[in-house]
């Protein structure tokens, strides 16, 4: 009845309407999903470009090349310039062969000029010689990434035959690369909300991987200080410990933020360095196992957090209470009132202020809760990974989630997903590495073009020739002074 | 945030008398601080001293040509005592009457006494080569100034740097591999003062063309230099060690002045790298404040929209300005490879383009106030890596932490206010 009451009085959805949500979702993903490509592109071609054989190859056919190759060589090139360039400005040429140049014609022009473009480029380097250049190119450029996927992911082949063979060995052997990108994307996931939610109350936490050092050292000591409690009581409480760490160090820049205006950003760096440092001491002094490495002591067994299988799977409930955690962080932003709050003060200081909105509370408020996610972040990886705590332990988690939040769009679901695609990138790196003789630092290459390209979308734009949505784009955050 | 509040009622004071108010607790604030250091001196180092111990501070450089000095022998309670009792005295006149302009100035001399008197009790009965120290103080400056340096040349424009540790880092790579490709020591300062204006067009298109939040695309800058110069080293450097042997600038003392004693040797005595300092100083000081493409600079990085009508190219002033930046922190790059120890190791500025960072805004965004601070901080780290010898009960972290806590405090206008120019970090949308 109430359904049919709501059909009178609601106007007829349209087609248009209909379609527009499929539109959304695309629109939403679009951008992250062409960064990521293009990012993987570029990182191809420095994987190509600093292959030995590749470069030995092409060292060589070089050197035999006759005036005739060079001739081709340089026409190659003009294709290349007129090809792009065509490819940029296809409106004067459909103009020129007499077509309206409308958005949608002008578009398949584009990609027919593209795709010519890079046929005769590859069909004229091939005469020239180049070809075994370009297949080894290829080789190296498949061979690594290859090995990042099967390093994150696992090789098909052995996980069906392990699937059929239902032997737990093979399983776990087969399972084993995808729950190792697990346990990576989790304090990704942490790390990551815990950016995203400074960035929707317009600040910049460049404080993350400090905070998680911090998170790291408080969880640790409640973990191995306290001993007898039983789990359920010992689990929370370094958590919560991890968590109480990295809200101090959150505190501290967002407190100066509020009262007298100084940037989050520098404050942050500086309570980053503050952080290295103090927990060198304390691993180098107060907090060190006996022995000569500056390592903490172990934590207690109560304190871990459980796994669900058997060695070598590390996957642990770390995972689920950082789903748990982007749930509650959803609900918070856009459900609760103070979430709503934060988010006024970021869109638009001004609008909250006229409001009544405390800003100074919210921003100490946006800080303590960023500071927290990323302690947790760290308290995961001590509780759920390593068990104890050494120098330099997280490696770049805190950073990479700047990248992570970007890429998620400030948004919990987005950085989830993030989190385990950087999650899968981190652990499969390491393969990759080592069976591709590709370094690893190739990925934080990749994660900083990723950044840039969400943060200037007009370059994808420009590249895809995307219209601009209506919508505006997100400030991030403003300038140095107040 | 001051303007939180709403402005309900009609204000009691007018705006000058409350800056005079708020100039007048500032006056207090830092006269308390005074007072408290001489404090500290006296119940951290003259109670703990022994009485009948003297300090030795050698004067000379181990390799100095210049007429030798003797050893400066002081006792040392009498000396931390004197000390702690003028930092006492100075900071009651500051609280009670005030210095007026030059506060600063002596709350500087201040925090001299105060390190002076920790240098003489932690010497005590012992010796330390306070030429040498000074010395390498100012070598540690050197990287720290040129960044700052760096720094203050786009920010005077309007435009936030933070990617000067990526510009370094990279700078240095390249320095060493164009250093030992071609065997020229200047050919890879040349390369890596390229690299910098590359990463600096980089940032500069992203942040003035495509108006990217600049501190993003710094970010992009850093996190990207960390990636490839680790891509670049494990993947090459590791392979060929000779594209790692650059060789470094010997130290070139100049004639006559580096014959004058103690001074001599520390400021005469040095490598390329340090004259460039001095030299790059005093140019940049000058042009940016006695100049008038530097009065049109710091007017786009004030105020971009009145620049602009009167007929500035806000643009192009913030292109040059970012460019010649990257070129600076190239150049500091350079120092770490080439000036320094001669061979790259991946991630070896090791957080210095920060401190540079808050050099600059320690020194409140001008170059010899970068200077100073650079030189504050420099002296932290080489007094850190002398704490062993001395057997000090301090751990070098919390030396090594000292710059970056000294930032915080002077970033949140607790001693005198730092005063960004006030269109930084603010994309310009021309109308």
């Amino acid at each position: 009845m109430a359904e049919s009451v709501l059909k009178e009085i609601l106007p007829p959805i349209t087609e248009a309407q209909r379609r527009s949500l499929w539109r959304r979702i695309w629109e939403a993903v679009q951008l992250p999903a062409l960064a990521l490509f293009t990012a993987f592109v570029v990182g191809g071609l420095i994987i190509a470009l600093s292959d030995f054989k590749v470069l030995e190859a092409l060292a060589d056919t070089s050197r035999r090349l006759n005036p005739i190759g060079y001739g081709l060589l340089i026409l190659t090139a003009v294709v290349l310039v007129g090809g792009i360039a065509i490819s940029r400005r296809p409106e004067i040429i459909l103009n020129r062969l007499g077509f309206a140049a409308t958005g949608r014609q002008s578009r398949w022009f584009n990609l027919i000029a593209v795709v010519l473009t890079l046929v005769a480029v590859i069909g004229l380097l091939v005469i020239i010689g180049f070809g075994h250049v370009l297949a080894l190119a290829w080789s190296a450029v498949i061979s690594a990434y290859g090995a990042l996927l099967e390093g994150s992911l696992g090789n098909p082949a052995q996980i069906i035959a392990a699937l059929q063979s239902g032997d737990a060995r093979a399983l776990a052997l087969a399972f084993y690369p995808i729950s190792e990108s697990l346990v990576a994307s989790t304090p990704y996931i942490f790390a990551g909300l815990a950016v995203a939610l400074g960035f929707r109350c317009g600040l910049f936490n460049i404080g993350a991987e400090g905070q998680l050092f911090i998170g790291a050292l408080t969880s640790v000591f409640v973990g191995y200080s306290l001993t007898g409690l039983p789990a359920i009581v010992h689990i929370p409480l370094a958590l919560g410990a991890g968590a109480l760490g990295g809200a101090l160090w959150g505190f501290v820049p967002g407190f100066l933020k509020a009262r007298v205006g100084a940037h989050e950003v520098i404050n942050t760096i500086m309570m980053n360095y503050i952080a290295f440092r103090l927990s060198e001491w304390l691993l180098n002094g107060p907090m060190k196992r006996p022995g000569a490495v500056p390592v903490s002591p172990f934590i207690a067994e109560a304190a871990q957090l459980p796994r669900f299988f058997p060695d070598p799977i590390r996957f642990h409930l770390g995972f689920f209470i950082a789903l748990g955690m982007a749930a509650f962080v959803w609900w918070f932003l856009f459900k609760s009132r103070w979430g709503f709050e934060i988010r006024t003060v970021g869109a638009n200081p001004n609008a909250a202020r006229y409001a009544g909105m405390n800003i100074a509370f919210n921003i100490i408020l946006a800080m303590c809760l960023s500071g927290a996610l990323a302690g947790m972040a760290g308290a995961n990886e001590v509780l759920g990974v390593n068990y104890n705590l050494a120098n330099a332990f997280s490696s770049g988690y805190g950073f990479d989630s700047i990248a992570l939040a970007l890429l998620g769009r400030s948004h919990p679901f987005g950085v989830v997903l993030a989190a385990l695609l950087f999650g899968t990138l981190r652990s499969g790196g390491t393969r990759m590495q080592n069976v591709a003789q590709i370094p690893i630092d190739i990925i934080i290459v990749v994660q900083a073009l990723v950044i840039a390209f969400m943060a200037a979308p007009g370059i994808i734009r420009a590249i895809y020739r995307i219209v601009k949505p209506r919508e505006g784009e997100v400030v991030f955050t403003r300038g140095w002074g107040r | 945030m001051a303007a939180t509040t709403l402005p309900t009622t009609t204000p009691r004071y007018t705006q000058a008398q409350l800056a005079a108010m708020a100039e007048r607790r500032r006056h207090r604030i830092i006269g308390i601080l005074m007072v408290l250091l001489g404090f500290a001196g006296f119940a951290l180092f003259a109670v703990n001293a022994d009485p009948a111990a003297v300090s030795t501070f050698g004067l000379n450089t181990g390799r100095t040509a210049a007429f030798r000095l003797g050893d400066l022998v002081v006792p040392t309670q009498a000396t931390v005592i004197v000390l702690s009792s003028l930092c006492l005295f100075i900071g009651g006149y500051q609280f009670i009457r005030g210095f007026g302009k030059s506060t600063n100035a002596i709350f500087g001399l201040i925090i001299l006494f105060f390190i002076a008197s920790f240098l003489v009790w932690a010497t005590g009965d012992k010796s330390i080569n306070l030429a040498a120290m000074i010395n390498s103080t100012l070598l540690r400056a050197v990287p720290l100034t040129l960044g700052a340096l760096s720094g203050v040349m786009s920010e005077r424009a309007g435009v936030v740097n933070i990617a000067i540790e990526g510009m370094m880092l990279s700078g240095a790579l390249v320095a060493t591999i164009a250093g030992s490709v071609t065997g020229s020591l200047w050919v890879g300062v040349a390369a890596a003062v390229l690299t910098g204006v590359l990463l600096s067009l980089f940032h500069g298109v992203l942040s003035i063309r495509y108006k990217v939040d600049q501190i993003i695309s710094g970010t992009v800058i850093n996190i990207f230099s960390v990636g490839i110069t680790s891509f670049i080293s494990a993947k090459f450097l590791s392979e060929f060690p000779q594209l790692n042997n650059p060789g470094t600038f010997r130290s070139e003392p100049i004639p006559v002045l580096s014959a004058i004693p103690l001074i001599g040797p520390i400021l005469f005595d040095n490598n390329f790298f340090t004259y460039a300092m001095f030299v790059l100083l005093i140019v940049i000081h000058i042009a940016l404040f006695y100049t008038r493409w530097g009065l049109r600079t710091r007017a786009v990085g004030e105020h971009p929209k009145a620049a602009d009508t009167l007929g500035i190219n806000v643009f192009r002033t913030r292109y040059t300005a970012v460019l010649l930046s990257g070129a600076l922190a190239g150049f500091a790059g350079a120092y770490f490879t080439l000036g320094s120890v001669g061979r790259f190791d991946e991630g070896m500025t090791a957080g210095r383009g920060f401190i540079a960072l808050a050099a600059m805004i320690f020194g409140n965004w001008t170059p010899f106030g970068a200077f100073g601070a650079a030189l504050i901080f420099g002296f932290a780290d080489s007094l850190q890596s002398r704490l062993a010898i001395l057997n000090v009960p301090i751990p070098s972290q919390f030396l090594l932490m000292a710059p970056y806590i000294a930032t915080m405090i002077a970033l949140a206008g607790l001693i005198g206010r730092t005063t960004p120019p006030a269109a930084d970090g603010k994309p310009y949308e021309k109308q």
